[in-house]
């Protein structure tokens, strides 16, 4: 069966006056048709690129240096601009992360969702908006005929994002990459949007690629975790595993820090330090300067990704490579 | 919006009050006009005479009055000394003149900066993006009259394809005298105007280009790439629209700016329009003319922003909300 996405070795840099800087180190992973991923890490850990790098769409200077992105067995990372904009927003569709932004503000909701379907539909302005309607309704936004024909700033934060989930599904795409969507929301409405999300992804058997910071969420929306931390991928494998038991350090340090629910009080644990700039990266296993656990060698070689054969799921760290 | 429109248009009258009352403070405290209406040879009890049947030792705020309500009910605000005639007719009939060489210059600029600043913020390491920027800078720091004397050396001194001065053949349309219809008149207006839009010109091509790239970075412009919006949609409608609105405003203002550049340009090019008739009014110490002169270009800045206000309303959906405070 081939995957829905298979990401191969990828690598994307950032062209500076002072050299190239690489933002994602060699990135693999794949995604079976309707399958949910999270992908994890701090602020800077190269996720948000890792999301924009699959349709191409990484802000310059930013390029794909080498590596592979297969979309339904195409290598879509070698199209040109053209052919890629029929996938772009037609068969993957993005989720940005402040719906505050996201939305054109001299352009009304009708707009902006009618032109995305005539984009990549030969359809009439009246059946697109139609579908427009439909979409609308889909994401439970109250009086959906009225919304078209307003403007972002007359609409709530959830309900603009609520409008762009709705813009993302206007193709049925088979595809929705999610950059953090819904940090910039409030808490009670996180959960709405969030569930939401997840039903509409379950309904029509689409995939995600959720892109956050937040561990809780991931465990309750995704099959899969890649943890990444400084353009790398640190850890993956199935949700409940790594959550469950989480094997890197890293890893260990986020769940950690995880507020838990009931007891309450006690101080969160937080990982010392900070994650290194892209610019500053150090040598060997890039998390070893933050780590309790950090070894000789550590210090001189960055670990490979690999499994033990009895744990599922892959670790980046010379504590397992010990034991094997 | 129409409560919006009513409101701008209150907001324009209040402006135009205060102008006329600072015009008219100024012929209040600037010259007698009771010397300059009698000469020498009147006695001093003749010209308190002449001075009490004008009105002339009224309180400042009762001539003030006065002087509105002839404004107002007749468009009169005071004889031209010079020119023996009312000074608006003065004024309107010197207007076409300026007036079309400002609205050519308009005309050259809006068609010329927006493809140029849009070209140069899309493609900014491309050569000609290199080019406009480069030429544009020249521009801005060359002074108008410079430009316009090498204009007049180029075109009509070495080359004698283009007149240098004055506004050649003009025909009467409805009362305005014009010099759009005749090619005479247009060879006149090319090298005025010219020297006038390349003054102008950078300024817009800049802050267009500046405003488009700043919009080409926003989230909003990403989302509409990865929607898969051909790139036409999102440079020219997604993009240029929300450049405009700050462009639309420096716009406005930058109309008053170009009518107070009529007054080199026409010197330079003897172009008889208001410009001209300012400078001569201020060597003659025509108050009344000075004063029209005042009120005039006031009525015309305040009537382009309220237009531009307008439209910006109509461009941003915004301001509509906001205006119905």
């Amino acid at each position: 069966m081939t995957h829905l996405l298979d990401v191969q070795d990828l690598v994307v840099k950032f062209r500076l006056r002072s050299g190239d800087l690489t933002a994602l180190n060699g990135i693999n992973f794949t995604l079976n048709p309707g399958e949910r991923m999270g992908l994890v890490g701090e602020s800077g850990a190269g996720k948000s690129v890792a999301g924009f790098s699959i349709i191409n769409l990484i802000s310059k200077p930013g390029f794909i240096a080498s590596g592979r992105v297969l979309f339904e067995g195409e290598e879509i990372s070698a199209y040109p601009l053209e052919q890629m904009r029929d996938i772009r927003g037609n068969r993957i569709s993005m989720i940005f992360q402040d719906p505050m932004m996201t939305l054109n503000p001299v352009l009304t909701i009708g707009t902006q969702m009618v032109e995305t379907i005539m984009a990549h539909n030969k359809v009439s302005v009246t059946h697109a908006r139609e579908i427009a309607l439909e979409k609308l309704s889909k994401v439970y936004i109250s009086s959906p005929g009225k919304r078209l024909g307003q403007y972002p700033h007359e609409l709530s934060g959830g309900m603009r994002q609520r409008v762009v989930i709705a813009i993302s599904l206007l193709t049925n795409p088979s595809l929705i990459i999610a950059d953090e969507p819904t940090t910039a929301l409030d808490v009670t409405i996180q959960a709405e949007v969030m569930a939401l999300l997840l039903e509409l992804c379950r309904d029509d058997n689409m995939g995600l690629i959720l892109i956050t910071h937040d561990l809780g969420v991931v465990s309750q929306v995704t099959e899969k975790i890649a943890v990444m931390y400084a353009g790398r991928i640190v850890e993956q494998g199935p949700t409940e595993a790594i959550v469950s038991a989480p094997r890197h350090p890293y890893t260990q340090g986020l769940i950690k820090a995880l507020p838990q629910g009931g007891g309450g009080g006690g101080r969160l644990h937080q990982i010392p330090g900070m994650m290194p700039n892209l610019t500053s990266i150090p040598p060997g296993c890039a998390f070893h300067p933050r780590c309790e656990h950090a070894m000789d060698i550590c210090r001189r070689e960055t670990p490979q990704l690999f499994g033990d054969g009895q744990t599922p799921g892959l670790v980046a760290c010379h504590l397992y490579a010990q034991t094997r | 919006m129409f409560a919006f429109i009513i409101r701008r248009v209150l907001q324009a009258i209040v402006v135009m009050l205060i102008i006329s009352f600072i015009g008219f403070a100024l012929k209040q405290n600037v010259g007698d006009p009771v010397r300059e209406l009698t000469g020498i040879s009147v006695s001093a009890a003749e010209r308190d005479a002449i001075r009490e049947k004008l009105g002339l030792n009224d309180p400042f705020l009762i001539q003030y009055g006065r002087f509105l309500k002839g404004a107002v009910l007749e468009g009169n605000i005071g004889q031209s000394f010079f020119y023996k005639k009312p000074a608006m007719e003065v004024i309107i009939n010197k207007a076409p003149a300026t007036l079309e060489l400002v609205l050519v210059c308009s005309f050259l600029i809006v068609v010329l900066s927006i493809p140029m600043g849009i070209y140069s913020a899309i493609y900014p390491r491309r050569f000609m993006s290199r080019m406009i920027m480069g030429f544009s800078t020249i521009g801005v720091s060359v002074p108008i009259f410079l430009i316009a004397i090498l204009l007049i050396y180029v075109f009509s001194i070495k080359l004698g394809w283009l007149p240098s001065y004055g506004r050649g053949q003009t025909v009467d349309v409805w009362g305005w005298e014009s010099g759009l219809f005749t090619i005479d008149g247009l060879k006149h207006l090319l090298l005025p105007s010219t020297a006038l839009t390349a003054l102008m010109l950078p300024l817009f091509i800049r802050l267009i280009r500046s405003e488009m790239m700043e919009v080409l970075e926003t989230e909003y412009v990403k989302f509409a790439w990865a929607k898969g919006l051909p790139r036409m949609r999102i440079w020219f409608v997604h993009a240029f629209k929300n450049t405009l609105l700050p462009v639309i405003t420096v716009g406005g203002v930058q109309i008053g700016t170009m009518i107070a550049f009529t007054i080199l340009t026409e010197t330079v090019f003897q172009w008889g329009g208001l410009g001209f008739l300012f400078l001569e009014a201020v060597e003659r110490a025509d108050t009344s003319l000075l004063v029209a002169y005042l009120i005039f270009v006031g009525v015309i800045f305040v009537v382009v922003n309220t237009v531009v206000d307008i439209i910006y309303g109509l461009v941003n959906p915004m301001v509509r909300i906001t205006g119905r405070k």
